[in-house]
């Protein structure tokens, strides 16, 4: 069975035949993605799926990733959450280290990057190597993951200068846009769900994976997934956990998350939540593999309610992946969450650890309204998260811009 | 009109089309009434559209109290519910020409504004966004060469066809129909009904699903057209 037809019997024909018709006019376009780090984390693992889908589809499409040195990273974890808002600002010799970076990487790809037909570069990390390559044949599209609507004034100046002469960009959410001199597509993230991570395990590996961690698996269990990262407020979580343990007792909490190439604070956060969880052990703080895929699948099934609780988002990765495997998520109402999670439908937005609470409280108390709402949030995820969708969003978003196309693109 | 009738072969097949949209940001936002005044007078026609028409193509949970973006933005985030009523009630299918739509959008909220001194006042703790879109159409190979064949392939025809059929089209028809009236007058006289039953469904209230049934119900009750 090919990819495509895989797809199709997830996503439905129909959309396999817009990606067909719209890959049709665009067979042999050389595209060339880049980001910061070849696993963790949600950009590489929506392009781990995204490269072979588009090759299947007549594309030559390729994903390259910026090299960097810790120093550099540490500077582009700043520029990070500068731009989701933390007043933060690197020196300047860490800006000269990042521009240095860009051009070093821009060096060596610079056949590819000049010839290439379109260009997505992902997120900050590798921003300005558009600067760097004078020469350039295709279109060019920086690819904004995160919540810009707030940003550090000074960092975000230093960045438009980056991104400003690029042919579009795009954001996950309209409120994360912020004003530059080109299109600003709006395209929500998605879930491969082939992937290991999504795909349906049998029941025995659910089982075996809380055997592994010590997880009852007759008692009630909340997960939240995610990198030890302070915008996902895992502390906050063991909070709202310790709020709902009075009223429900036996609940167990997992903590999970993998480490990231590009993100040095992951062990200062870790050991901040293990202070925090202390010596209950009822609460497990678990340090992934980055690509231990098939454990973070389990934990999602194995869970009652999928918890992310974040204070700033851009999208929520988790989100989709807690809805597709049929369980009600309880968010924070931030970002590209509220997308995610209709209040009452397919879970609960919060603004607290005492808002989480209660909602853990109420979902596992009312068994109907879990799986109700649970069976919503798959369907939801079906119809409007898939890798699919966002596939032909980037196709649509090419042909526009190939073709300078106005309000409408007729492809039959 | 029985030539027409004997015309029936040369009718060309109705194509069946569906689509995709893509948003696309303004980066223009309004935290207040005057703010919404000055995004609508300058935002393109398809940005309009946008706030108007795209939210059909959007999963639904809930009927929305207020079918279009101005309206629910207003009656959430300003708590001024005449104003959002009054924009609410606004019917965009009945302009074919969206300078005359953003007209009519722009007086009521310049009298609504004139008329209380409080709505200038109001904040909204969440933006309005404006939003424009690009629309990509499809062909899905789908054809009907009667009546009888379009009848049987309605039910499983794509949401995402009905919308460009019955909604899309009355921006791009002359006279703001719907596709499937004009090419079914070309079948003679005993369309006549079915024509009007369709033209007749408010499309404004339904969601995708929803519009889809009241059009597969108009073909069964008029089985005279396909005869």
């Amino acid at each position: 069975m090919t990819l495509l037809e895989r797809y199709a019997g997830v996503a439905g024909h129909d959309v396999m035949e817009h990606l067909r018709q719209l890959a049709g006019l665009l067979e042999g376009a050389s595209v060339v993605h880049v980001n910061a780090t070849p696993e963790g984390g949600g950009v590489a693992e929506i392009l781990t799926p995204l490269i072979p889908l588009s090759r299947e589809l007549g594309l030559d499409a390729t994903w390259e990733v910026l090299e960097g040195s810790p120093e550099f990273f540490a500077c582009t974890k700043r520029i990070h959450n500068a731009v989701q808002g933390q007043r933060t600002v690197p020196d300047a010799a860490a800006l000269e280290l990042y521009d240095e970076v860009n051009a070093r990487n821009v060096r060596r790809l610079t056949p590819m990057l000049e010839e290439a037909d379109f260009v997505f570069i992902h997120d900050p990390q590798p921003a300005a190597f558009l600067r760097h390559l004078p020469q350039r044949r295709g279109r060019w599209i920086w690819r904004c993951h995160i919540d810009a609507s707030h940003p550090e004034p000074r960092v975000w100046r230093f960045l438009r200068e980056m991104v400003a002469p690029y042919d579009a960009s795009i954001f996950s959410l309209p409120a994360f846009v912020r004003p530059l001199p080109h299109p600003s597509y709006v395209i929500p993230p998605a879930i491969d769900p082939l992937s290991e991570k999504n795909q349906d395990p049998d029941a025995a590996a659910v089982k075996a994976t809380c055997a592994r961690f010590g997880l009852d698996p007759e008692r009630p269990l909340i997960v939240q997934i995610s990198r030890f990262d302070r915008f996902k407020d895992p502390v906050g979580v063991i909070v709202a956990y310790r709020l709902a343990v009075r009223f429900v007792p036996g609940l167990q909490l997992v903590l999970a998350g993998g480490g990231a190439a590009d993100d040095p604070e992951g062990a200062e956060v870790l050991a901040e939540v293990r202070a925090e969880a202390g010596d209950d052990p009822d609460i497990h703080v678990l340090e992934l593999p980055s690509r231990d895929d098939l454990t973070v699948n389990a934990l999602q099934r194995a869970a009652d309610i999928v918890v992310q609780k974040s204070l700033r988002e851009g999208f929520g990765l988790t989100v989709t992946e807690g809805m597709w495997k049929g369980r009600p998520v309880i968010g924070g109402d931030t970002g590209g969450i509220r997308l995610q999670v209709v209040n009452h439908h397919t879970g609960f937005l919060v603004s607290s650890p005492e808002g989480a609470a209660l909602r853990i409280r109420y979902l596992l108390y009312n068994q109907q309204a879990r799986l109700r709402m649970g069976a919503t949030a798959r369907e939801f995820a079906r119809e409007s998260f898939l890798l699919t969708r966002q596939l032909r969003e980037y196709l649509t978003l090419m042909v526009a811009l190939r073709d300078r196309a106005g309000e409408r693109i007729r492809l039959g | 009109m029985a030539e027409l009738h004997d015309d029936r072969p040369l009718i060309e097949p109705f194509a069946v089309k569906d689509c995709a949209v893509i948003a696309i940001a303004t980066a223009r936002r309004a935290v207040t009434v005057h703010e919404l005044l000055d995004g609508i007078a300058l935002i393109p026609p398809e940005s309009l559209y946008y706030h108007f028409f795209t939210g059909l193509l959007q999963a639904r949970f809930e009927e929305p109290e207020y079918n279009n973006d101005f309206a629910g933005w207003v009656a959430n985030q300003l708590h001024d519910s005449q104003l959002a009523e009054q924009l609410a009630v606004v019917d965009p299918t009945s302009y074919s020409d969206p300078e005359a739509l953003r007209s009519v959008l722009l007086e009521i909220i310049q009298v609504a504004i004139d008329g209380t001194e409080r709505l200038s006042w109001l904040r909204a703790s969440r933006p309005f966004d404006f939003v424009r879109s690009q629309i990509v159409i499809f062909d899905t190979g789908r054809r009907a060469a009667n009546v009888a064949e379009l009848a049987t392939l309605l039910p499983e025809l794509p949401a995402e066809s009905i919308f460009y059929h019955f909604i899309d089209a009355r921006r791009r028809e002359p006279l703001g129909r719907d596709d499937f009236g004009p090419w079914l007058e070309c079948f003679g006289p005993q369309t006549a009904p079915l024509v009007e039953s369709l033209a007749n469904v408010d499309c404004y209230f339904d969601n995708l699903a929803g519009l889809k049934q009241r059009i597969v119900r108009c073909f069964e009750e008029h089985p005279e057209a396909a005869s």
